[in-house]
C-alpha cells in the first residue's frame, strides 16, 4: 500500500468521524476511534467516493481492523487500475 | 413549552414577535427561488447547528430533527422536568411531521438524479425518517416510554398533541413531550408546492379580500403535558391547561376543505373539553390565507358558534410564522397558550381589507389585550384530516 493511499484513507476516516487527523492511524482500533455500525456505513460510502470504487457487502463484512480496511481498499484500487490498464 | 421558528429561537422571542404583530416572512435564503413563482418564506434565518449540536452529532440530524430537539430541550427545561428512571419509563414522546427530513432526502436524490453520482449518503434514511425528531428527543433525554410520530400533513402536530393529551389524561403515561417540527425548504419540495398553486407570490394575508395564498414556514414547538395535580404538586411553571381534543375526517376531497368536517372537529373538541360554544373567546385559526381555507373555516366557525361567532376573536398567526406544516399546530398551540396566559391575543398580520366571505373579528394587524379563559386552536390538513385543541387559561 502506498503512503499516499494510506494518507488518503486515514483522512477519510478522520473526516467522517470529525476526529483530529493525527489521532487516526492504521493501528487504531475501531473501539479507540468510537466507530459504530452507523459510522461504518458512512466510512464505506466515503471511501467509495474518495477512491471511486465499489466495496462489496461481503468484503466489507469481513473487515476487523483499520489495517484490514486499508488493505481491502488498496486491493480494489489496484484491481480498478489493472482493469483500466487492460482496457476493460 | 419550547419553540423555534421564523419569529424567534425560543418562546420568549416568539411571544414578543406575536405581540408586536411582526411577520417573519422574507425572501427565501435556503434555496435559490429566482425561477419560482414565489420568493418568500418564513425561515429560521441564519440558522446553523453550531450553538446547539456538536458537528458529529449534527451529521445525524436533518434540520427538522434539530428543530425538534431544540424545542424539546427548551420545553423540558422550562417545565423543570427532573428526570428519574421511573419518570423516563412513563413519559411519552409524540411528534408531528408532515415531510420528515426533506433536506437530507433532496440532497441524496440530487446526487444521483441530477449529478449522476453512483451513491447516496448512507445517513439519508435515518435523517429522512419522519420519526427522527421523536427518536433524537428520546435518546437525548433518555426517555424510554412510548414514542412515535404522527403524520397528517398540516394537522400533524395537532394530532400528535391530542394523542399525547389523551394518553396523559387516561393515565397511560405520567408525562408527555408533544409537538411537531418541519423544515420544508428543499428545492424539490418547493417545486412541488409551486405546482400546487397555493403559495402566495407576496405575503400571507389570511381572511383578507386580496389574500393570495399561503407562505411556507419552518420550525418546531414542543409542550410538556402532565396532569394538573402533578404539575401543581411539583411546583412547575404552568402555562395553561389543555382541556380537549377533537378530530374528524372530511371524507370528501383531497385538497378542497369541507366546512362540515371542520365543524365536526370543533364540536368534538368542545365536547371532549366539556365546554359550551359560548365559553370560547378566542380561536387560533388554521387560517392559511388560501382562497379555499379561509371562507371554509369561517363557515365552519359560524356553523358551530351561531351568533356567538360575532363575539369571539379569531386570528391566524400563520400570517407571521408562515405555514410550518407538521409543526404548525404546535407553534399555534404555544401561541394560543401564551395568549390566554398573558391576556394578549396575537393579530392576523398583513391584513388589508375584509372579505365578506370571512366576516369574523380577525384581530387585524394589532395584538389586542383581552382576558380570555377558553380558546381553540384549529388545524385542517390536506386529505381532509382535522384536529382541534381546546385550551383553558390556568389560574
Amino acid at each position: 500500500m502506498s503512503d499516499e493511499l494510506t494518507q488518503r484513507f486515514l483522512n477519510v476516516i478522520a473526516t467522517v468521524k470529525r476526529l483530529p487527523r493525527e489521532t487516526v492511524t492504521l493501528d487504531s482500533s475501531f473501539e479507540d476511534l468510537g466507530i459504530d455500525s452507523m459510522d461504518a456505513v458512512e466510512i464505506l460510502w466515503a471511501l467509495e467516493n474518495e477512491f471511486d470504487i465499489s466495496i462489496p457487502d461481503e468484503q466489507a463484512k469481513g473487515v476487523q481492523s483499520m489495517r484490514d480496511m486499508a488493505e481491502g481498499v488498496a486491493q480494489l484500487v489496484a484491481a480498478k487500475a489493472a482493469g483500466a490498464a487492460s482496457g476493460e | 413549552m419550547g419553540a423555534i421558528c421564523a419569529l424567534g429561537r425560543n418562546t420568549g422571542e416568539f411571544r414578543e414577535a406575536l405581540e408586536a404583530g411582526r411577520s417573519g416572512i422574507a425572501p427565501i435564503e435556503q434555496v435559490d427561488c429566482s425561477q419560482f413563482r414565489f420568493r418568500n418564506g418564513a425561515e429560521v434565518r441564519g440558522y446553523t447547528h453550531a450553538p446547539h449540536f456538536e458537528d458529529r452529532r449534527a451529521d445525524f440530524l436533518d434540520r427538522f430533527a434539530q428543530f425538534a430537539v431544540i424545542a424539546a430541550r427548551e420545553a423540558a427545561a422550562d417545565a423543570g422536568v427532573q428526570w428519574t428512571p421511573a419518570l423516563r419509563e412513563t413519559t411519552a414522546i409524540v411528534t408531528g411531521s408532515c415531510l420528515g427530513g426533506q433536506n437530507a432526502q433532496d440532497a441524496g436524490f440530487w446526487e444521483v438524479y441530477k449529478k449522476g453520482g453512483p451513491r447516496v449518503h448512507p445517513l439519508t434514511i435515518p435523517r429522512t425518517m419522519a420519526n427522527a425528531g421523536a427518536s433524537h428527543i428520546s435518546m437525548e433525554m433518555g426517555v424510554t416510554g412510548p414514542a412515535f410520530t404522527v403524520s397528517t400533513a398540516c394537522a400533524s402536530a395537532g394530532h400528535a398533541i391530542g394523542q399525547a393529551f389523551w394518553m396523559v389524561r387516561s393515565g397511560a403515561v405520567e408525562m408527555a413531550i408533544a409537538g411537531g417540527s418541519e423544515a420544508p425548504f428543499s428545492f424539490g419540495l418547493l417545486k412541488a408546492w409551486e405546482a400546487m398553486r397555493v403559495v402566495s407570490p407576496e405575503t400571507c394575508r389570511p381572511f383578507s379580500r386580496h389574500r393570495r395564498g399561503m407562505i411556507l414556514g419552518e420550525g418546531a414547538a414542543m409542550l410538556v403535558l402532565e396532569p394538573l395535580e402533578a404539575a401543581r404538586a411539583r411546583g412547575a411553571r404552568i402555562h395553561g391547561e389543555l382541556v380537549g381534543f377533537g378530530m374528524s375526517a372530511d371524507a370528501s376531497h383531497l385538497t378542497q376543505p369541507s366546512p362540515d368536517g371542520a365543524a365536526r372537529a370543533i364540536r368534538a373538541a368542545l365536547r371532549d373539553a366539556g365546554m359550551a360554544p359560548e365559553q370560547v373567546g378566542y380561536i387560533n385559526a388554521h387560517g392559511t390565507g388560501t382562497a379555499a381555507n379561509d371562507p371554509t373555516e369561517t363557515a365552519a366557525i359560524r356553523a358551530v358558534f351561531g351568533a356567538h361567532a360575532d363575539r369571539l376573536a379569531v386570528s391566524s398567526t400563520k400570517s407571521m410564522h408562515g405555514h410550518a406544516l407538521g409543526a404548525a399546530a404546535a407553534l399555534e398551540a404555544v401561541a394560543t397558550a401564551m395568549a390566554l396566559r398573558d391576556g394578549v391575543l396575537p393579530p392576523t398580520a398583513n391584513f388589508t381589507e375584509p372579505d365578506p366571505e370571512c366576516d369574523l373579528d380577525v384581530v387585524p394587524n394589532c395584538a389586542r389585550r383581552a382576558e380570555v379563559e377558553w380558546a381553540l386552536s384549529n388545524s385542517f390538513a390536506f386529505g381532509g384530516l382535522n384536529a382541534v385543541l381546546a385550551l383553558r387559561r390556568y389560574s
